[in-house]
């Protein structure tokens, strides 16, 4: 067991000389907050498998059908209608052989084809795309947003804070996916452009995160440190922007990547409703939905985008968990102080 | 073992140790802890931050967080409870041993009443059922000496004050005749002039219930108040036992010693003659003077309704010279020090820096104005931000004014973390791998980065240890006297104003009730509630503690 009390020197008799001593003593690299939260983030096992499985998704969606005027290296477009083959059925295989499968292949069309014989692996990863763009779009536009309202609203409080609330209350009390339909609507027609969709998603989903970031603001704003600086005769600007938000970045980090995961699913919804994407173009959302009646005969025109969806939104939430854990231990739900020790004492 | 056994003990701790396993490593925080309390004995645990002094209480409690291993016993009667099960634990609870906490406010809960709050343990244990339960705990309150028990049982915790709260906590530790209640720094959060009263108390029902009582404090001044016995802890080992005679008049061990040495005290106060009438403090000629506050008045707004908290105080300060600002709380004298920050405005009067009238200034002006006025928090925990590094929190007032560049900025740092005997290298460091005195060395640092002509400390040395603020007051003084500023010194520490100060204002809700120089207004008070505040600040020395007892006793009759 180590342990620093025992090293230190036996003659010091005041608790001011010990810790300058320790302080003196203390040769390990200086780490800062966002440092520690590092290193216990890549400690959480969930967290890291959930990272692993976007970044292969976000990585082969991109890659492989090409991103714009970008070639990838799957040869097949979305948009080519061709000749269906085997009723449109998956050609891909893992089982081995030895386990009564056909043994590992990827085939012509791995994920099968739709009706029109366009390949589905090159629609789907299409659509994975967009909802990956639609989610980190909105995620950014909403955390900004949200942000921003929640501590100007904690930092000024009174009427500022009235208006911005009631402001935030109203945005609350309309029922989300009608104010995402209606405004998704206009964008599309208006443009037809995914990135406008994203937007306009954004800016309806900041509210949760502003009524955080407001409650943060207001506890953080007593701190003595904030009074120094306004003591110090700091602009408003630099107080909320180099003081507070810092300080709340846990808050907003965590918040953040359950907007994107909520964007990813209200996208879904949209499209499966006919008010998000529209078809050439296409989105998990819209593939569920063009194929529903599809789900008894062809159900892999079913079950790979609903797979797809049902991963990213998983890991995105796994991703926010551990991200929690990181900044706030306190909040953990996993023994994991426990855990360790009984680790060690194995080690 | 078994001789001591024998002997009936409320509480004994036999060579206790107590290991917390963290993220990182293990800290052992108790290694090998003797020590008995008898019945109806006051043993007073002492040390300073990081000594396991709680974490021996806790552990006699059986509250210890899952990450401890405790080994070695902790009797309280004839029961071992180190290792007990939780249920035996819970069975023992309040019948046998008990517990006083420190904040008063988080002790009791606020959605019940004082009645359900008092009734439970009684009930729990099945020594009171119903309305002989409620007459039990009127009886409890009237012991503890609330007022107007029957009416007041009704009442939540918010209706009380916060000597009285603590007074019910301390009737819910007695309320199933413990026979050994635990005492963990229960003055601490209170006003001297409310901890004497509670100390009072507990001296009265020790002796009529014959409880023994473990009181865990840093403040040797309660020590010499209270203990028969005392025990000093220092870094998880027991280094001193003795009775608090020996303890505190002949200490033995070197770390005794220096934390006694280190307790700031005021001596030879008149408490009982009158004294003359003080001489004028501008006396004096040719001050330069730094802050002038006349007639000020400062409100807070509380929803449309204004609350006055500061009215018609005047005091000035002239360069190299330290203003004390002592009260107790609710006084009115951070308000004071948060008007000359400029956290507050001022309602009427006026406030002069350098001649200039703060209130009337423009934003830009007041700028200008800030510049020259450095300021130190009372929580190092809170007054540093926790994303800077520390070489950024030096310098952060140049950055504000933009002064200098990032070479001058870093050479400045440097300076000033010599001049707080810090090493330089702790520039790249943040703030949660300093210690409390370390940090507020830090915010000196900072303070004094623009060379500041008024230097505003709100006690800045309250949250520290004893003799960590000995270090940083001795700090303050050597800066002081180096850089000759003119300071502002918030405290309701009479001992630590007595040591910086030049002169002192003793405000009581909201006004000045004596100012003046120090040596007169704290060594020979001209008002009684000056006179009250001295008497009720214990000193470490039991024999003239109990003469300052027994002033305090008459003033308090007076009243």
């Amino acid at each position: 067991m180590s342990n620093t009390n025992d090293k230190m020197p036996e003659q010091l008799t005041s608790i001011a000389e010990v810790e300058d001593a320790r302080l003196a003593r203390q040769e390990e690299k200086s780490k800062s907050q966002g440092r520690i939260v590092f290193e216990r983030f890549i400690k959480h096992k969930p967290a890291m498998i959930s990272s692993a499985v976007l970044v292969i998704i976000t990585v082969v969606a991109f890659t492989s059908i090409g991103y714009g005027p970008l070639p990838g290296w799957w040869d097949k477009s979305y948009l080519a209608a061709g000749q269906v083959v085997d009723g449109g059925r998956p050609t891909m295989s893992l089982w081995p052989t030895w386990l009564g499968g056909s043994g590992f292949a990827i085939g012509e069309h791995p994920f099968g084809q739709d009706s029109i014989g366009k390949d589905y692996f090159a629609l789907v990863m299409n659509g994975t795309q967009k909802s990956i763009i639609i989610g980190v779009v909105v995620g950014l536009v909403a955390t900004f947003i949200g942000a921003v309202i929640g501590a100007v609203a904690g930092y000024f409080r009174g009427w500022v804070d009235e208006i911005l609330m009631r402001m935030t209350d109203l945005f609350i009390v309309i029922p989300l996916l009608v104010l995402a339909a209606v405004l998704g609507q206009m964008a599309g027609a208006s443009s037809g452009s995914i990135i406008t969709l994203a937007l306009v998603l954004g800016l309806v989903t900041w509210t949760g995160l502003a009524r955080l970031v407001r409650g943060e603001v207001l506890s953080l704003r007593e701190r003595e440190y904030v009074a120094a600086a306004q003591a110090m005769g700091s602009r408003t600007g630099r107080v909320i922007f180099k003081h507070l938000l810092p300080n709340t970045i846990g808050v907003i980090v965590v918040n953040a990547t359950f907007a994107i995961a909520g964007a990813i699913l209200l996208e879904s919804s949209l499209s499966f409703l006919g008010f998000g994407v529209q078809p050439p173009e296409s989105s998990l959302g819209l593939l569920i939905s063009q194929y529903q009646n599809a789900f008894t005969s062809r159900p892999w025109l079913f079950w790979w985008p609903g797979m797809i969806i049902v991963a990213i939104a998983l890991s995105v939430n796994f991703l926010g968990d551990g991200l929690r854990d990181a900044f706030d231990p306190r909040q953990s739900s996993r023994p994991r102080r426990r855990k360790l020790s009984l680790l060690n004492r194995k080690g | 073992m078994s001789t001591e056994a024998t002997e009936n003990f409320a509480l004994s701790f036999q060579d206790l140790k107590v290991t917390f396993e963290t993220e990182a490593r293990d800290v052992q925080a108790v290694k090998g802890l003797s020590l008995q309390v008898r019945p109806g004995e006051v043993v007073a645990l002492v040390g300073e931050s990081g000594s396991g002094k709680s974490v021996t209480s806790t552990a006699a409690m059986g509250l210890l967080p899952g990450n401890a291993n405790i080994t070695g016993e902790a009797r309280v009667g004839n029961v071992n409870v180190v290792g007990l099960d939780k249920g035996k634990m819970r069975k023992m609870r309040a019948t046998d041993i008990a517990m006083v906490f420190q904040e008063p406010m988080t002790a009791l809960n606020p959605v019940l009443t004082v009645e359900r709050q008092l009734t439970e343990a009684l009930e729990l244990h099945g020594i009171a059922y119903g309305k002989e339960a409620t007459a039990r705990a009127v009886e409890l309150l009237t012991m503890v000496g609330i007022p107007q028990p029957e009416k007041r049982i009704k009442q939540y915790p918010h209706q009380f004050s916060g000597g009285q709260r603590q007074r019910i906590v301390i009737a819910m530790a007695i309320s199933c005749d413990p026979k050994v209640i635990i005492a963990d720094e229960p003055t601490t959060a209170l006003d001297v002039t409310v901890q004497a009263e509670i100390l009072d108390l507990m001296r009265e029902l020790k002796d009529r219930l014959n409880t023994g009582i473990l009181l865990i404090t840093h403040n040797m001044g309660v020590v010499a108040d209270m203990a028969d016995r005392v025990a000093v802890m220092f870094q998880g080992n027991l280094v001193e036992t003795g009775t608090v005679e020996q303890v505190l008049l002949k200490p033995e061990h070197e770390y005794t010693q220096r934390l006694l040495a280190a307790v700031p005290k005021l001596e030879q106060v008149a408490l009982t003659t009158t004294g003359l009438a003080h001489d004028s403090m501008t006396a004096a000629k040719d001050r330069e003077l730094v802050l002038t506050a006349k007639d000020l008045v400062l409100e807070y707004d509380m929803r449309g309704t204004k609350y006055r908290a500061v009215e018609g105080v005047s005091f000035d300060i002239a360069k190299g010279e330290v203003l004390g600002i002592v009260g107790e709380s609710g006084s009115g004298k951070s308000t004071v020090a948060k008007a000359v920050l400029g956290l507050l405005p001022v309602a009427e009067g006026s406030l002069l820096v350098k001649g200039n009238n703060l209130p009337k200034l423009s934003p830009r002006e007041a700028r200008e104005v800030r510049k020259t006025i450095g300021v130190i928090f009372q929580d190092p925990a809170a007054s540093l931000n926790p994303r800077f590094p520390i070489g950024d929190c030096i310098t952060e007032p140049m950055v504000v004014h933009k002064v200098g560049n990032k070479a001058s900025r870093t050479k400045r740092a440097q300076e000033l973390l010599d001049a707080v005997k810090l090493p330089r290298n702790v520039i790249n460091r943040y703030p949660h791998e300093l210690s409390g005195g370390q940090r507020q060395r830090i915010c000196i640092a900072r303070a004094l980065t623009l060379s500041p002509e008024l230097l505003i400390a709100d006690e800045p040395t309250s949250a520290l240890d004893v003799s960590v603020q000995a270090v940083v007051l001795e700090m303050l003084q050597d800066l002081q006297r180096d850089f000759n500023f003119a300071c502002l010194f918030v405290s309701h520490d009479l001992a630590v104003v007595d040591m910086l100060a030049d002169s002192v204002v003793v405000m009581q809700n909201g006004k000045s009730v004596e100012q003046g120089r120090v040596k007169d207004v704290l060594h020979a008070p001209q008002h009684d509630y000056t006179r009250r505040l001295l008497a009720a600040a214990p000193v470490p020395d039991p024999h003239q503690q109990a003469v300052r007892r027994d002033a305090w006793r008459i003033l308090n009759s007076q009243k």
